[in-house]
């Protein structure tokens, strides 16, 4: 039974089919089922609740947490990635001790542990245009803790397809945005954004970086609407977009429109799931045509010989902060086009990033400049640290 | 006509680290002139060569959108608040 796809049966008949609580459940649930606005009734419309998290990262431990410790019976988490010491400073789903574990046993480990009740499904995969909608069609309510542009347009789409609220919430820095889309009186994410920013302009936290404790706002937003969601009570972020600043601590709410020409949800063009990588344009940047790339490898024998080598890191200036190439220069992939009169035509120009898309993406723009010895670091600093300096540090 | 535009913070910067600027004009795309005129580095994070709005930038006049308005078009009134809301994926 989902939110949209429900027939109508009478009150009765739907309150029988709800799963009752042991005596161990009321007393763990006390302080809801003296609310009236949940109850008896309430709490076990939570325990027949299906919830899927996409993500078990940032938004995904406060809401792991809050979904399990309220009730909810059955939630899904879907996920490939591993514990790793920089996750530990927000998500809380996660202890020092699983560094190295994959995130989802360490969050089933955690979120049997609070509530023992709770079903818990584990998807060890990325979600895809291939699996995304039979996974979305087993949940009720589908929750966006992802940490990514195709992700989160895949996400939304396969909600659409299927009918199921996508509940909504992304992270940068300091500031958060939450929604509830594609209810069906709600737009959706397209509606909002209906194209992603070109790569590397919008960066991520991981280069950006992110506030630990905004992660768990956001996401304690999202577990609220979820929760008001199954529950049926209240007014949710549906047709709303909520805007917040952590840094001057400002919660700002702005309409929400149904775009006409939304292809989800306005002309319903969009019938099926698209390759998600090829619309946020990343195929086109790995593939890159007419950008040199170099290898950690390659470079190191380079600059042995002594070719003069003018070496520019392009990332945020707190990743420089972090650690950076010795005999390197800092310019930000921002500031590239404005600096195009510090480099030297007659020297070889290598950049380089975190993994290598922002520097490609520097390269494209020293050649369309007229430079034409310019390089790109495969793997960027990352696959560098592995292969040449292990002490620069991991983020 | 007075406004002010806000800033998220990561486009701040680019901006004198100020998240609220005043601006003048008869339109949202006329205030935005005006505040890119002061700060031309947010001139490419606000709109494209052509002029047009990104997809990926939503503009808010008071709490609506103001492609329902107009888009750039969007006529302001004293003390009107616009809102610049960039896409983010972190999570």
């Amino acid at each position: 039974m989902t939110a949209t796809d429900t027939t109508p049966v009478d009150h009765a008949q739907r309150l029988s089919a709800l799963p009752e609580l042991s005596t161990e459940e009321l007393q763990r649930y006390s302080r809801h089922l003296l609310l009236p606005e949940v109850g008896l009734e309430g709490q076990r419309r939570l325990k027949a609740g299906r919830v899927l998290l996409v993500g078990a990262g940032g938004l995904g431990s406060p809401l792991g947490l809050y979904l399990a410790a309220a009730g909810v019976g059955h939630l899904g988490l879907v996920d490939f990635d591993v514990v790793d010491v920089t996750n530990l400073q927000r998500q809380v789903l996660h202890g020092t001790r699983d560094v190295g574990r994959p995130k989802l046993d360490s969050a089933r480990d955690r979120l049997l542990d609070i509530n023992p009740h709770t079903d818990i499904e584990t998807y060890d995969t990325r979600l895809t245009s291939d699996n995304a909608l039979e996974i979305v069609r087993e949940y009720d309510v589908v929750v966006d803790g992802t940490d990514n542009f195709p992700t989160r347009y895949l996400v939304n789409d396969a909600c659409v397809l299927t009918g199921r609220p996508n509940v909504y919430g992304s992270i940068f820095r300091f500031e958060g945005q939450a929604s509830v889309f594609a209810t069906p009186d709600a737009p959706c994410y397209r509606c909002l954004f209906r194209e992603p920013p070109p790569p590397g302009l919008v960066p991520s936290c991981a280069e950006g970086g992110v506030l630990g404790v905004l992660p768990g706002l956001i996401g304690t937003i999202q577990a609220t609407e979820t929760l008001k969601i199954l529950l049926g009570i209240g007014t949710t972020l549906a047709g709303r977009l909520l805007l917040v600043d952590a840094l001057r601590m400002q919660f700002r709410t702005l309409k929400l429109q149904r775009d006409p020409a939304c292809p989800a949800c306005g002309t319903r063009t969009l019938r099926e799931l698209i390759d998600y990588e090829d619309f946020c344009g990343l195929r086109a940047v790995h593939a890159g045509p007419g950008v040199a790339e170099v290898t950690p490898a390659e470079l190191v024998a380079w600059r042995a010989r002594g070719d003069a080598i003018d070496l520019v890191d392009v990332r945020e200036p707190g990743e420089w902060a972090l650690g950076h190439l010795a005999g390197a220069r800092h310019i930000p992939l921002g500031m590239v086009s404005s600096a195009l009169d510090t480099f030297a035509r007659d020297r070889t120009t290598v950049l380089y990033c975190k993994g290598g898309t922002r520097s490609a993406q520097a390269a494209r723009l020293l050649q369309e400049g007229g430079f034409s010895n310019v390089w790109s670091l495969t793997g960027g600093i990352l696959r560098w640290r592995t292969e040449v300096d292990p002490t620069l540090p991991n983020y | 006509m007075s406004i002010t535009v806000h800033l998220p913070t990561m486009l701040a910067r680019l901006a004198g680290d100020t998240n609220a600027l005043e601006a003048s004009g008869d339109t949202v795309g006329e205030a935005l002139t005006d505040v890119i005129a002061r700060f031309p580095a947010l001139g490419p994070r606000l709109r494209d060569d052509a002029g047009k709005p990104y997809g990926f930038v939503t503009f808010y006049l008071n709490d609506e959108d103001i492609r329902f308005r107009g888009g750039f078009e969007a006529p302001i009134a004293d003390g009107d608040e616009v809102i610049v809301v960039p896409t983010v994926a972190g999570g």
